[in-house]
Order: structure tokens, then sequence, then C-alpha cells
């Protein structure tokens, strides 16, 4: 984890760098006696952790804190408990030392900090993983079929064909019978993946084998292309 | 005021390493004096705000050289001291006194 220390008293520093020895995972790579220098550090620097002492002149750790775009987390160190109430209302503040600190004091403050990159980090994941769920659920589409809905993988669809009042879709392993029409069905298709050709056809584009005048060849299908159609279906294709 | 300054704190911390400790005190010889300067300047010259904010950076050292007493008294006269009052100023004295006294035989 590497680490900064701010604050303008250099006692203050070298005791901070001295309780960082104490952990191995812990590296100082810079010390600063005032703000500023450490904004124009951190500008071109990524930092896991800072130890920020609050009053300093000019720019106290508060201001500092608000020049930062995305704060790492922060450890404040400071003789002032009169300060708790405020640092909490930030979210990069994970605990507050009171000066001088001890060492058994300083080690549950970085316990702290690898519990709350833990936490940050699983909510990360879990978010991750909610939006992967909601793509996968784009990707699905349910009909309805003999009273069961069946749930089809939308990039697996080949062509979608109009029969009177039903439509036939042709997927890679089956093909099903929907009672629906094409208008219905083209409103839940992504266009990214699917193009009307025809009027009584949609495509899956990505699976295009060939494109001779007036149709496409998908699969074993030649599907015919309508002259309205055609500039769309070029359009879309990744022409040499 | 019967507390005395001790060097328990810094020996803690430097877990047995004399440089540290050596070094630490160096630090301490070099920065308490400026501190205590400041803080009496603006005393004198009644900037009681300014003088707060020295005696706020006194009161680390005041703590960490093993005032328990003296650090309470401290903290009391930095907020003394922001409303213009200055009761705590004898005591107070009398623990810059004591740590300066200290540092000389260190």
């Amino acid at each position: 984890m590497n680490c900064i220390i701010i604050d303008d008293e250099e006692t203050a520093r070298m005791i901070i760098q001295q309780l960082c020895s104490q952990v191995d995972q812990l590296s100082v790579i810079e010390e600063f006696p005032n703000a500023i220098q450490a904004i124009k550090f951190l500008n071109s620097n990524k930092i896991d952790l800072i130890f920020l002492d609050i009053h300093m002149p000019d720019f106290t750790g508060f201001d500092f804190i608000q020049t930062l775009k995305n704060p790492p987390q922060i450890i404040l160190t400071t003789s002032d408990k009169n300060f708790a109430l405020e640092a909490f209302e930030y979210e990069c503040i994970v605990d507050y030392l009171v000066k001088p600190i001890t060492l058994p004091r300083f080690l549950k403050a970085i316990q702290k900090v690898e519990t709350d990159a833990l936490e940050k980090k699983e909510i990360t994941e879990s978010s991750a993983g909610e939006n992967n769920s909601s793509s996968s659920e784009e990707n699905d589409l349910y009909v309805n079929i003999d009273r069961r809905l069946i749930k089809i993988d939308l990039p697996t669809i080949n062509i979608i064909e109009a029969k009177g009042d039903y439509i036939l879709i042709k997927t890679e392993k089956q093909n099903y019978t929907v009672h629906s029409t094409l208008k219905k069905i083209e409103e839940k298709l992504p266009d990214d993946l699917f193009l009307k050709v025809h009027r009584s056809y949609i495509i899956n584009f990505k699976k295009i084998i060939d494109i001779e005048d007036n149709s496409v060849l998908i699969e074993k299908d030649v599907i015919p292309v309508s002259r309205s159609n055609r500039p769309e279906l070029m359009k879309r294709l990744n022409l040499l | 005021m019967n507390e005395a300054p001790n060097l328990n704190y810094i020996k803690e911390l430097a877990a047995g390493s004399e440089e540290f400790e050596q070094k630490l005190i160096t630090i301490v010889k070099r920065e308490f004096p400026e501190e205590k300067k400041e803080f009496l300047k603006n005393y004198s010259a009644k900037c009681f705000e300014e003088a707060a904010e020295h005696v706020h950076k006194l009161k680390h050292k005041i703590g960490m050289l093993g005032f328990e007493k003296g650090y309470q008294l401290t903290i009391k006269f930095e907020e003394e001291l922001k409303k213009n009052e200055f009761s705590q100023f004898s005591k107070f004295m009398l623990i810059l006194e004591s740590i300066e006294n200290f540092l000389k035989i260190h």
C-alpha cells in the first residue's frame, strides 16, 4: 500500500514514518510539509493512503481533501479531537488519530483501512456482477409457446420470418413458431445485431455468410433483401 | 504541577532503535524553541488566535514527552486563547520551561 504523509510538523512526520515502518504492507513514498506540494505530487502519482494533518497554515487538511477528485483512503492525524464529527462526513476518511499516536492505535487504523478497502472492492465487484447480469437479461427474449415462456438467447437467432399471424424464429439450434408479428418482435431486438431486410424478414446480420445482389445467405437460407432496405444493410457491413 | 517530562513514548516508538530516538529528539530540540518563540511573540503582541496555533503545535510535543495533566491544561489554554482568555498562561509556561530544561540534558 503506497502512502504519503502530509504534516507541517517534522516531528509528526517522523513519528508516522516510524509507525509505518512497523507495518510490512505500508510503503511511505513521500512526505510533505504542506498540502500544496502534495497536490502537485498527486497529480502525477497514484497513492493508496494519505496520513493527513488537519491543522496546517494556509491550507487545512479539509481544504486539501476538497481539491481531490478521487481521493484515496485518508487517515487524519491531529492534536485536536474537535474535528471528529466533520471528519466522518467524508467517505474517504477511514480513521482519525489523535496525536501523540501510539502503535496499537495506529495498527487498529491500518486494519480499518484494509477492511474498508475490502468492502469497497466487494461493492465494486458486486455492482459489476449486477451490470453483467443485466446485460445478460438484455440478451434474452421470452416467447410464449403453448402457454410456456421459452427463453431465447438473442445472439443465437439467425433469422425471423413472418408467416401470416405467426413468426418463425430460426436459431442456431432450433426453430420456434410464435403467435406474433415482425413489427412487435422488431421492437424487442437490439439494433446492433438485427436488421429488417424485407417486409417478411429480420436477419441477424452477424450471421450473414454472403450477399448476392438482392439476397443474403444465412446458414442454408437465402433471404431476399428489398431495394429500400439494401442501403441500410450495406451501411452496417464492414466493407473493404 | 508535579509532572516531569519523560522519554517513555519516544522509546516505545523507537522499539530499541537508538538512531531513531536520537534523530527524533534532535528534531524536537530544533522545533520546540522555534514554536515556543513564535507562541510568545504572538502572545505578547496579543495575537491570541495565532498564539493558539502555536500552542496547538506545542501540545503534540507536550503529549509525546509524557505530560498527561499538562496535555489537558494545554487543551484548555488553547481553547482559552481562541476566546481571548489566558488564565492558564503561567501554568503553561511552567510546562514549557520544564521541557526546555529536559531537552538541555538529552
